[in-house]
């Protein structure tokens, strides 16, 4: 390896020789303006290009041998069949491979165990809830609100609908304040400050056969597109 | 003592502190030949010298100083979250200073046709080993041990284990995306989450093919490219740095704004009840209440979108953006100042919430399209 090293610098210095020769035209521009200076350096480099082939055959001979280690062996020309036979074998390494990887990926999306809450599930008895109140008790577990005015009981989304973050109740205010970007709702659910859209989300509302209050997560209602008016999306009590 | 506090707090208020330093900014980075005949009669251009530079640096911290004394301050600017930012601050402020010294000195020296302080014998050379490699090595032992005295003097943030039913009140980007959290409480996600970055990015790269200014290449200069200067550092300190340091230091619980030295109160009360401008229009105005048809009820902001990208642009290339419109030809002119027009949609539509509580000019929420 020294000894190439040595090679190749031997076989620079010729060349620095040609530079030192071209410089008095270059300093000459570069003494006027500094970019001139940057074009003239560009000029410095290309004078090597072609130098690049002369290398390549200089090493040519030595090119057949491919090195393994300290010793070297003889590479055989690869013939065209056993290329084919190679190139398939390669493809089907690699169809495999891609397909493996999207398999698991595809596996990934369907897990064993899914810690999620049930979509639908029963929320105890109208009466338990005070009239003009939001309970916050099922926020954690379910992610619902669940509020009952004078005449209906309903169920909002705790999902803010600017980006998704969580809104807090705030008792003293009377309103709901996404922690995020600072959107206020109404108890209604209906926005009034902040960056959000859209009003909050309810869920489809009914009563189950014991009396109890049955919400399906499923099924939302939007406010914007006249939905609150869906019988299912509150509770009359 | 706490009038000086309630004085900061007061100028820390947004509309204050972001109108200042609009009106300032390009006194300080001159825009054109007015700005700049000002910012010499002013003296501002002595921010960048030495002694400028001393200067700012004790006020800085003079200020934070001061400020460790209040418990509120104190509070915020300590915790291990916001320490970066304490010393992107300093960062920002020194690498400022520093560009604009070296620029500075080297106008000096273009107008006495000296060569400038970059300019370097062609047929002087530096090697990389070992002149730069040793320069590399040195700042990657430095950055370590900062690195690891830092890690080990200041707690990690960690919090509990994630909750989706629980946002962390305030709930905070992480600090690089404070401008990115700052402009969603003024537009829509899809506009201040994917096409004002995508924007920044493909602003950033035309660059070079919008500035074909062949001055000011391999070194500093500031009065060569003026405009590209100043543009830009409104771009990078106002509306990206401001906007970091805002959400940082200034946003409290609930996504109120507070001042440096105010208590986070949890129950802050700031009314914001915000209104679309179809609101303003057929509500207020009109008192005619809401038409269903959604493109009639929206026509209004549609309009005025479409009016400013579409009557802006032709009118500041017939008038004092004329020279520029010359020198850059019709499509680079186009694209140029169409993203200048989304850059100050930002602080145009943030001074709209604040002065007259606008949400949305374009309020279509049936398609998820709002601007």
């Amino acid at each position: 390896m020294d000894d190439q090293k040595h090679l190749e610098h031997e076989q620079n210095k010729p060349e620095d020789a040609e530079r030192s020769t071209e410089n008095p035209e270059e300093m000459k521009q570069s003494e006027e303006n500094s970019t001139e200076m940057k074009i003239a350096e560009k000029k410095e480099i290309e004078p090597k290009k072609p130098e690049v082939p002369k290398k390549k055959l200089e090493k040519g001979p030595t090119k057949k041998r491919a090195s393994i280690g300290k010793g070297s062996i003889l590479v055989e020309p690869i013939k065209r069949r056993s290329f084919f036979s190679w190139l398939t074998l390669a493809w089907v390494a690699f169809t495999a491979a891609t397909g493996t990887f999207f398999g698991m990926m595809l596996r990934f999306m369907f897990p064993n165990v899914l810690f999620e809450p049930k979509q639908t599930f029963k929320a105890g008895y109208p009466d338990d809830y005070t009239i003009g109140e939001v309970t916050t008790s099922l926020k954690e577990k379910y992610g619902v609100w669940i509020i009952r005015d004078t005449e209906h009981i309903y169920a909002l989304s705790v999902v803010c609908t600017h980006l998704g973050c969580t809104p807090n109740w705030l008792q003293n205010e009377r309103k709901f304040k996404c922690p995020c970007h600072g959107s206020g709702f109404r108890k209604s659910g209906i926005n009034f400050e902040g960056p959000a859209p859209r009003p909050l989300e309810r869920y489809k509302i009914v009563l189950a056969d014991d009396g109890q209050i049955l919400i399906d997560k499923t099924k939302k209602f939007a406010y914007e597109k006249g939905q609150w008016s869906d019988s299912e999306s509150y509770l009359v009590v | 003592m706490d009038l000086i506090k309630s004085v900061i707090n007061t100028l820390a208020s947004p509309t204050i502190l972001f109108t200042l330093i609009i009106v300032t900014f390009f006194f300080i980075f001159p825009l054109n030949d007015w700005f700049y005949r000002w910012n010499k009669r002013l003296k501002l251009d002595s921010f960048w010298t030495n002694r400028g530079g001393i200067k700012m640096f004790i006020i800085l911290l003079v200020f934070f100083a001061f400020g460790l004394f209040d418990e509120n301050f104190r509070l915020i600017v300590l915790k291990p979250d916001n320490v970066p930012i304490v010393g992107l601050i300093f960062l920002v402020a020194f690498f400022t200073w520093l560009s604009m010294k070296q620029a500075v000195d080297n106008d000096v020296h273009i107008e006495n046709n000296e060569n400038v302080n970059e300019y370097s014998d062609p047929d002087d050379k530096v090697l990389t080993w070992p002149d730069l490699v040793y320069i590399e090595l040195i700042a990657l032992v430095l950055c370590t041990v900062l690195l690891i005295v830092w890690s080990i003097g200041l707690q990690a943030p960690l919090e509990e284990p994630a909750n989706p039913t629980l946002s962390p009140n305030p709930a905070k980007a992480p600090w690089y995306f404070l401008g990115l959290q700052e402009m969603l409480v003024y537009f829509d996600p899809w506009i201040a989450g994917v096409l004002f970055p995508s924007l920044m990015i493909v602003g950033l790269m035309a660059i070079p093919y919008l500035d074909t200014n062949k001055k000011g290449v391999g070194y500093y200069s500031f009065k060569q490219r003026m405009m590209a200067v100043s543009l830009y550092m409104f771009g990078w300190l106002v509306l990206w740095v401001l906007l970091i340091i805002i959400g940082t230091f200034l946003r409290g619980p609930n996504w109120n704004f507070f001042g440096p030295f105010e208590y986070w109160d949890l129950h802050k009360l700031q009314p914001l009840t915000n209104i679309n401008l179809s609101e303003y229009v057929y509500i207020i105005w009109f008192s005619t209440g809401m038409p269903d048809n959604i493109l009639l009820r929206e026509i209004w902001g549609i309009l005025l979108i479409l009016g400013y990208f579409l009557i802006l642009p032709p009118l500041f290339a017939k008038t004092w953006l004329k020279n520029l419109y010359n020198r850059l030809g019709n499509f680079r002119y186009s694209v140029f100042i169409i993203l200048i027009l989304f850059a100050l949609s930002m602080p145009i539509k943030m001074y709209l919430r604040w002065m007259v509580n606008l949400k949305y000019i374009v309020a279509i929420p049936e398609y998820f399209f709002n601007i």
